[in-house]
């Protein structure tokens, strides 16, 4: 039985809305003069527009990459606004500062309730900018900074300047030059040397208007033998028109630095969300990429560590669910380049209502890299004959002595496991939803608490109303 | 005394009947498999079902729950006075019916103890039960099956050995307090440590929920040295042929189907393959 496309929105509890009042708004499209407005709009460094302004002309330049499996073509860049500025004040440091009518959006998406809870540091983008951003005393007082990308840039240029588009240059693909010319917000994070931040740090992003891009800039720095765990979420209204998001995030994690990077992507059905993430690991350094894509009407992500010194180490684990018109082209890449590093990949997809989830990889292990380890595995989960579900996984090894092992599966619900369930009184929606559970335990056994309760929560919403 | 009439009456008409069976069929993938089964048990009675492999006993116990695979043609199956034939097995459940399998499949990734959360609110429902209760009652079934505490966070059936399967699935059953309960060769693959202590849960289960009705269908007479049935049937293609009582076991643990099969004038198959009719 086919779903309305109303049935589809009805559950995302996140699809209202605000009325603009918006301190500024750039016009429609994208060209020079956008990108020099934007820049001037923040008092930017002359090297930061002089970056924007090279980064435009490799998006222009740069063809639509033709190998997606969705349309990006249908991506009307002119139609886009590029900067909104919610209010003249941003990354304000009280909450009674925000504006109310996005403190009330905030305060229905839960954010300070949260932060009270059980977060380090929070900050909240709405639009292009951040408008409330807090660390606790005690970590600010070891040194740690977590500030908005603006005032990252602003406080601390040269540290920016260091490694600003390093890991992820503008020329990398379309979509890291598009955010590049016109980025705005976003994290930055240095957490000093032997540093551990023991509770997550977390950004929330909130797309508003219709037709919105957002780009954030993310750069985290964890210097030598440090800790952190950083934690985003994401949401959007419902329009009938398409949104863009389309951050880069950039991860340098030093010597026996230990960083994880947590996403749970929940966009509305109607935003593209393309994504550049890289992270670089130096000897004895972990990465860990904890990705979740539940939201957005395409998703295009593959978070990359390259593992530059030897022992280091890069976890990637990627989960996705496709329901109804989504496209959630998803995955992860590893590159060893020094010898005795580790690797693992795990990527978990559920596709269902005709819904597409596809694993892209790439594991690469250079001559040299000797002594290293991967392991890959991709599960995939189909709900339903219609849906779909499809690999894409690509291994280059250049060195003998390695160890790389790769697991596949593609699996259906049971009907020896449904009547199970069902034998014990569960109906059969609620079957389905444990085991649709059961197949993410791994990711969500990953996140905090109230992050997991969320997560099953939205798995079930994404469950109902759609068996017959 | 053992009646021949093919039927499982016995003599206490009095009491009203908790599960009726009458003249069931089943086929599975067009095939005919239960010929007319009948059965009667009231509340509080154990039932042993016993009979050789083929004869029909797990088709009896899944059609009973209700599984889409085994279709049922005719007849009627009542709990409770209520016709369960058109309901889901989850409805069943609901209505307390249980069904502890002989493979229970594994759930990857559910905990065993998040589930039986889950069950026990769905199949007790009204009775309310806080976290902290349903904590302290699965910690002591456990306890009394002999489990390891860290079972309730293992996933459902996820790599677990034999005995630990058959004894979630006493769990279960001790958890979910069917009205009727109908046990598919609880101790098959089990060594005889292990038919104890599933038969020790058994039987707490018919001591706590005396009015509990409990179908025993058993391959081998071993178990009944720990669980007393009040009745006894034999089941032969697909029909209960004989029922009686506990001397029935006896007679099947010393001389085996065939007399049985001989006295109702039944070809003996035993060494014929299964073949379609």
């Amino acid at each position: 039985m086919a779903v309305k496309a109303q049935d589809l929105t009805k559950d995302y509890k996140y699809g209202f809305s605000d009325p603009e009042q918006y301190a500024f708004k750039s016009r429609r499209g994208l060209d020079r003069e956008i990108v020099e407005q934007i820049s001037g709009y923040k008092h930017e460094p002359d090297w930061m527009l002089q970056f924007r302004l090279r980064a435009l002309e490799i998006f222009l330049k740069k063809p639509m990459p033709t190998w997606p499996a969705a349309n990006l073509s249908e991506i009307d860049f002119q139609n886009i606004f590029y900067y909104v500025r919610p209010s003249e004040n941003t990354a304000e440091k009280n909450w009674e500062d925000v504006p109310s009518y996005i403190k009330d959006t905030f305060d229905k998406l839960g954010i300070p309730e949260a932060e009270r809870k059980f977060l380090a540091g929070v900050s909240a983008q709405y639009e292009s900018e951040v408008v409330y951003h807090s660390i606790r005393e005690d970590l600010e007082k070891q040194g740690v900074i977590f500030l908005d990308m603006d005032s990252g840039l602003r406080e601390y240029p040269d540290l920016v300047k260091e490694y600003f588009g390093t890991i992820i240059p503008a020329a990398d693909n379309k979509f890291s030059a598009l955010n590049s010319a016109v980025w705005s917000g976003g994290s930055f994070i240095y957490v000093p040397k032997n540093t551990h931040v023991e509770i997550p740090l977390q950004a929330y992003f909130r797309i508003n208007a219709e037709n919105m891009g957002q780009f954030e800039r993310t750069l985290i720095i964890a210097d030598e033998g440090s800790r952190v765990h950083y934690i985003e979420g994401c949401t959007a209204p419902i329009y009938s028109s398409d949104s863009l998001h389309s951050a880069v995030v950039e991860l340098i994690a030093k010597r026996g630095a230990h960083i994880r990077y947590t996403t749970i992507q929940n966009w509305s059905n109607n935003v593209y969300n393309l994504v550049t993430k890289r992270a670089v690991a130096y000897e004895d350094a972990t990465v860990e990429w904890v990705d979740g894509n539940l939201g957005s009407k395409v998703t295009m992500k593959y978070p990359a560590v390259y593992l530059l010194g030897e022992r280091a180490r890069a976890e990637i684990l990627s989960v996705a669910f496709a329901g109804q018109g989504q496209l959630q082209d998803a995955g992860g890449k590893v590159v060893h380049v020094a010898p005795n590093t580790t690797s693992t990949i795990t990527s978990k997809s559920i596709s269902k209502d005709g819904g597409r989830a596809a694993y892209r990889g790439l594991l690469k292990v250079g001559k040299g890299a000797e002594h290293s380890k991967a392991f890959v595995r991709c599960d995939a989960l189909l709900l339903d004959e219609k849906s779909r579900s499809d690999t894409y996984p690509s291994i280059e090894i250049d060195e003998e002595r390695v160890d790389i092992g790769h697991e596949a599966t593609v699996s259906k619900v049971s009907d020896e496991q449904l009547f199970y369930l069902q034998s014990r009184g569960l109906s059969e929606t609620e079957a389905k939803t444990m085991i649709v559970n059961g197949f993410f335990e791994a990711f969500t056994k990953e996140l905090p608490m109230e992050y997991a309760v969320e997560l099953n929560r939205l798995l079930a919403l994404q469950m109902e109303g759609s068996i017959g | 005394m053992t009646q021949t009439n093919g039927t499982a009456h016995t003599e206490h008409t009095d009491a009203t009947p908790l599960f009726e069976v009458d003249d069931l069929h089943v086929s599975v993938e067009g095939r005919e498999i239960l010929r007319g089964v009948n059965l009667r048990v009231r509340p509080g009675e154990i039932h042993a079902l016993m009979g050789r492999n083929g004869s029909g006993k797990s088709t009896l116990a899944n059609a009973l729950m209700g599984h889409p695979k085994y279709l049922v043609t005719s007849g009627r199956v009542r709990l409770d006075g209520e016709d369960i034939l058109g309901l889901k097995p989850d409805e069943r459940a609901r209505l307390g019916l249980f069904l502890a399998f002989q493979n229970p499949i594994s759930i990857p990734g559910v905990g065993t103890g998040n589930f039986l959360r889950a069950a026990v609110k769905a199949v007790r429902g009204t009775e309310s039960i806080n976290a902290v209760q349903f904590r302290k009652e699965l910690n002591e079934r456990m306890q009394r099956l002999q489990m390891d505490p860290s079972f309730a966070t293992r996933a459902l059936n996820e790599g677990f050995s034999g005995g630990e399967k058959k004894r979630a699935e006493m769990l279960q059953l001790a958890m979910l307090k069917p009205r009727l309960a109908i046990l598919d060769e609880p101790d098959s693959g089990l060594d005889i440590d292990a038919v104890r202590i599933v038969s020790e849960g058994i039987n707490l289960v018919h001591e706590q929920q005396p009015e509990t009705g409990l179908l025993l269908i058993t391959h081998y007479q071993r178990i009944l040295n720990y669980i007393k049935p009040d009745t006894v049937h034999v089941m032969v293609k697909g029909r209960i042929v004989e029922s009686g009582g506990a001397e029935l076991v006896q007679e099947l643990e010393s001389a085996g189907y065939a007399p049985i099969l001989r006295r109702l004038g039944i070809e003996d198959e035993e060494e014929a393959p299964v073949s379609g009719r």
